[in-house]
């Protein structure tokens, strides 16, 4: 069922000052955007790297943590990541919009 | 005893046995044996053969030092020295005495039977050779034998046995020696000889009692030393230096006076005295302070990499993504789905939380805006920049109009007149036209110079830049001419930078240089209006229409469709203003004067055929005159101002389409067009035709431009006035509009100022009260809605913030020590604004606008509007209250009027007259009534009788 994706990224989208959101697999190819071609890629496999990195960040201090949730808050923008075993979900939002 | 002295002790003894034996020889002569002449007469033993040899020797040697006590000395130094390396030692000193070194070859070792290291050794070194084997060897071998060199001495050899000693070390320079004396012999052979003997004289010594000799004085024997003693002495050996000084007589115990003088004067006046190592002195180091540090051993190494050949080489990488088909199945895996649901509240979460506030507001960058006003005294005052003076050209003349160049930065251009009134100017009439009219346009990069002069053909009042052209310049003369200017041909030397124009030496032969490149030129005017259709007094305002209108000759706004300024407006005294096109007029005149341009500048050098088509021949196209809307006079107008703003094209869009648009497509605009008709062009409908003009008289005058029909007379000309207001006490000397708002207009006059706004006709929004010196100048800033600047006679400006306080200037300060006549603050750049005031000195003042100034503050204008709309209002309710009062007054006219009895002075018509008997008439009735009643002559019941 494509819808479920559909509608939760509608849902996220609905959300004031949202500018994009990414869908991207494990190996940071993206699945699903919202943005154009160009900017997906590049957020898709910098974010990718970045999120994997955050998360042996996490697993190196506690090997029973994980990162569940990443945040980064820039002048323009706030990115925020969603990591998962398979998928990684990425937002843009600006906040100055809200 | 040491060595020397053993030597010297047996040099001794051979040298007294020498002389013995001589002794014995000169006593007994030839060849008896020594040994036998020395024998004492107390000798037991004698050897009675001389050829026994060794054995006599020995014998002899026994005997010898028998009975006496020098031998004996002998022995006894002779004794501690006896192993044959005494003899050696002996040698080592120089061969024995009475020897030769010998040569013997293997031969003659073989002959003699003496071959080395065999029959003769290093231990036993002798060989005894009978004298006549070596005869022999001569005779058989003559010159080859080895006993060759010593023939003489073997042949006079006194005995039959010759000694000869190996030499194995050479010793004495040959591998053998030979001894060719007897004694020589001797003593090789026996060299311990003497100790025997010794042994021998003790034993008889033990036998001779000892007897005490006593010591007999002996001659004293000379050794020498008394010629160590005489060296010693001192005595004259030559003789003595005599010197002898002199002095002049006179001065002669005069009294020496030491001064300093050079070295170098005298020859011998300078001695030096060099350091040298004292020998004498000699100091042993014993101990050494010395310290030794290790260091890691200094390595110098090099690698060379291989020289690769450079080649161009590129690659390209694409990202990788899913085919749609691929994304299509990943999106419907379940994964994702349940990957999407799970992290929907997470990122809602978050977006809320931004949504909510944005935590990383900083509140502090964000202060700073609302209070920047007057917050930093030292920033809020007026810098000096630059002031600009010529000392031929402006000083001691005043300063009339400034104007900056709209487009190159740091150009700035001043009018200068004479500080002359017109009676003066009448009574100086012959230097005035003398001196030249100028304008002078300065640059930043030059100080003291100006870059161009504009020559004009009487004292300029006001003039202006073209806005769409620069480089042509429009003035306005004392004596009513228009002039114009083209300065495009020196337009380079404006915009060159710094200085360059001056220092430079540019590619001229030497010899050829113009002598005027480095002397500012001067332009000419290029047109000027003609005399009779001129003003008739000094112009004082001028101004270019905007580009995109033009005005026909009925005061009609056009469009200008070739949006390039071509109109200008003047005023002037002589109760006119005029409006001016610089373009050719249609008709026959237009094309005589193209055939003169074809033909080449007749012109005096240097000024462009720019506007030859308009020189002495150039009329106005429209005159607004000033009539009083009351008869006794007109309006002396010196100043106005119109709603239209250059470079504001709003209006253009409201226009009425008056033709198609393929004849629009061929107008033209520009200078040299030709004006086209009014029906070709569409009418600026939104254009206000109404402008203020500010008078001699302190009046603002409010009139419409476009000339109407007088129903009285049935000419056509200008309206009345729709208002005027004598409200400045002085001439007006400043009428602008902000630059925000285009219905606010500023006017300066007098000793006040007035802020009017449009469509208000009842009076000003605004009205200063008198200042106690008059104001000269005003003008908006460029860049904050509510500020503006006043110039005074005192030589200050103040600053109005109209915002801050409005009763009295937010600032004041002292500018020039001398009244000031013109300001005009213009944004340079976007962090430099610039005012530049002119004096009546003739200088010209650059000051710059603080921060504070020139920044507009949060909603600046939202705040000025808001104010200016208060005051209207407020002009409103002082409107209503004027004629509330008018009422009130006119009320309490009648009533006083009526109280004194006195008619009032109006004029009633007759309805009025009989209403008002009436009036009277009923209340005479119902005052008759109630007295009656009062009386009780009436009832009330009773009616009233008829009458």
């Amino acid at each position: 069922m494509a819808t479920e994706v559909e509608d939760t990224l509608k849902r996220i989208q609905a959300h004031k000052g949202v500018i994009g959101i990414i869908v991207v697999n494990a190996d940071g190819i993206p699945i699903r955007t919202t943005l154009d071609n160009s900017t997906t890629v590049q957020y898709a496999n910098l974010l990718t790297q970045l999120t994997q990195k955050a998360r042996s960040v996490v697993r190196d201090i506690d090997p029973q943590n994980d990162l569940t949730f990443l945040r980064v808050r820039s002048k323009k923008h706030e990115i925020m990541v969603a990591p998962e075993k398979d998928y990684l979900l990425i937002a843009i939002q600006n906040p100055q919009e809200t | 005893m040491s060595e020397p002295e053993k030597k010297e002790v047996s040099e001794k003894e051979k040298e007294t046995s020498k002389q013995d034996e001589k002794e014995k020889d000169t006593a007994q002569g030839g060849k008896k044996s020594p040994v036998s002449g020395k024998a004492k007469p107390g000798s037991g033993k004698r050897s009675g053969t001389p050829s026994k040899g060794n054995k006599g020797a020995a014998e002899k040697g026994r005997a010898t030092p028998k009975g006496n006590t020098k031998a004996k000395t002998k022995e006894d130094v002779k004794a501690p020295t006896p192993d044959p390396t005494g003899e050696g030692e002996e040698e080592e000193e120089g061969l024995p005495e009475g020897c030769v070194p010998l040569f013997m070859s293997a031969k003659s070792q073989e002959i003699f039977g003496c071959t080395c290291d065999v029959d003769v050794t290093e231990e036993n070194p002798i060989k005894v050779i009978m004298k006549a084997d070596i005869m022999e060897d001569f005779f058989n071998r003559a010159a080859v034998c080895d006993f060759h060199p010593v023939k003489q001495a073997v042949q006079d050899f006194p005995s039959d046995e010759i000694v000869i000693v190996y030499d194995p070390d050479f010793k004495f320079g040959q591998n053998f020696y030979i001894a060719i004396t007897e004694e020589a012999k001797e003593k090789i052979l026996n060299p311990f000889g003497p100790e025997g003997e010794g042994e021998a004289g003790a034993e008889k010594e033990e036998e001779v009692v000892y007897k005490y000799i006593p010591p007999e004085s002996k001659e004293w024997v000379s050794h020498g030393s008394e010629k160590e003693i005489k060296e010693e002495n001192v005595v004259e050996n030559r003789r003595r230096i005599k010197i002898s000084a002199r002095r002049i007589r006179k001065e002669f115990g005069a009294p020496c006076n030491f001064q300093d003088r050079n070295v170098a004067d005298a020859k011998d006046a300078y001695v030096e005295c060099t350091a040298y190592e004292d020998r004498t002195y000699d100091l042993k180091k014993i101990e050494l302070d010395k310290s030794v540090q290790a260091v890691p051993v200094l390595v110098e190494e090099g690698t060379n990499t291989d020289w690769r050949y450079p080649r161009n080489a590129n690659t390209q990488y694409y990202p990788r993504e899913f085919s749609d088909k691929e994304k299509e199945t990943i999106e419907k895996s379940t994964d994702l789905q349940t990957f999407a649901k799970d992290m929907v509240p997470r990122f809602e979460l978050a977006l809320q939380q931004n949504e909510i506030m944005d935590v990383f507001y900083i509140d502090w960058l964000h202060l700073g805006d609302a209070d920047g006003s007057f917050g930093n005294k030292a920033d809020n005052h007026l810098k000096e920049y630059q002031s600009f003076t010529d000392l031929q050209f402006s000083k001691d003349r005043t300063i009339t109009a400034i104007q900056w160049h709209p487009t190159i930065k740091g150009v700035v251009a001043v009018a200068v007149a004479e500080k002359l009134s017109f009676d003066e100017r009448i009574d100086n009439c012959a230097k005035v036209i003398m001196t030249p009219s100028l304008i002078l346009i300065w640059s930043f990069t030059d100080p003291i110079h100006p870059q161009l002069l504009l020559e004009a053909p009487d004292d300029i009042y006001s003039f202006q830049f073209c806005p769409s052209d620069p480089n042509i310049i429009c003035g306005g003369c004392y004596n009513g001419q228009v002039v114009l200017w083209d300065i495009s041909a020196h337009a380079d030397r404006l915009k060159q930078q710094r200085g360059s124009n001056r220092n430079k030496k540019s590619n001229v032969l030497p010899g050829f240089e113009d002598p005027n490149a480095l002397k500012t030129p001067v332009v000419r005017y290029c047109a000027v209006s003609s005399i009779e259709n001129s003003h008739r007094a000094a112009i004082t305002d001028i101004q270019w229409v905007p580009d995109h209108m033009e005005l026909n000759r009925m005061g009609v706004p056009q469009e200008n469709k070739g949006l390039q300024c071509c109109q200008i407006m003047t005023c002037a005294t002589d109760y006119c203003v005029l409006v001016w096109d610089t373009r050719p007029v249609k008709g026959p005149g237009q094309l005589i004067t193209t055939k003169e341009t074809d033909k080449g500048p007749k012109n005096p050098i240097g000024v462009p055929n720019t506007f030859k088509h308009l020189d002495l021949s150039w009329k106005p196209v429209l005159k607004v005159t000033l009539h009083k809307s009351e008869p006794g006079g007109d309006h002396s107008p010196v100043k106005f101002s119109i709603q239209e703003r250059q470079g504001d094209r709003g209006s253009l869009g409201k226009a009425t389409d008056g033709t198609d648009l393929s004849k629009e497509a061929a107008m033209g605009g520009g200078f040299y067009t030709k004006p086209g008709s009014g029906k070709d062009k569409r009418t600026l409908q939104s254009v206000k035709t109404h402008f203020y003009v500010g008078t001699e008289d302190g009046e603002i005058v409010y009139v419409d431009w476009m000339p109407q029909k007088d129903q009285d007379t049935g000419k056509i000309q200008t309206p009345k006035p729709d208002f005027y207001h004598a409200i400045h006490d002085g001439p007006v000397n400043t009428l602008q509009r902000s630059p925000f708002f285009k219905d606010v207009v500023l006017c300066v006059g007098g000793w006040t100022y007035t802020i009017w706004k449009e469509s208000i006709n009842s009076g000003p929004i605004l009205q200063s009260s008198a200042s106690t010196v008059k104001l000269s100048a005003g003008h908006w800033s460029p860049s904050r809605p509510g500020v503006f600047y006043i110039a005074k006679v005192d030589g200050s400006v103040d600053v109005w913030d109209l915002l801050d306080k409005t009763h009295e200037p937010c600032m004041t300060q002292n500018v020039s020590p001398v009244p000031i006549t013109s300001l005009y603050p213009f944004p340079v750049s976007q962090k430099q604004h610039l005012m530049a005031v002119g004096d009546t000195a003739g200088t010209l003042h650059i000051l710059e606008i603080p921060w504070s100034l020139r920044q507009p503050t949060a909603n600046e204008y939202t705040g000025i509007s808001n104010y200016f709309e208060r005051e209207v209002k407020r002009r409103a309710f002082v409107v209503s209250r004027w004629d509330f009062r008018e009422i009130e007054k006119r009320e309490l006219e009648q009533e006083h009027k009526r109280k004194m009895g006195i008619a009032p002075n109006v004029q009633l018509s007759e309805e009025e007259i009989e209403y008002r008997q009436k009036q009277e008439y009923a209340a005479y009735i119902d005052e008759e009534n109630t007295f009656l009643r009062e009386l009780g002559l009436k009832d009330d019941d009773e009616p009233l009788p008829e009458t």
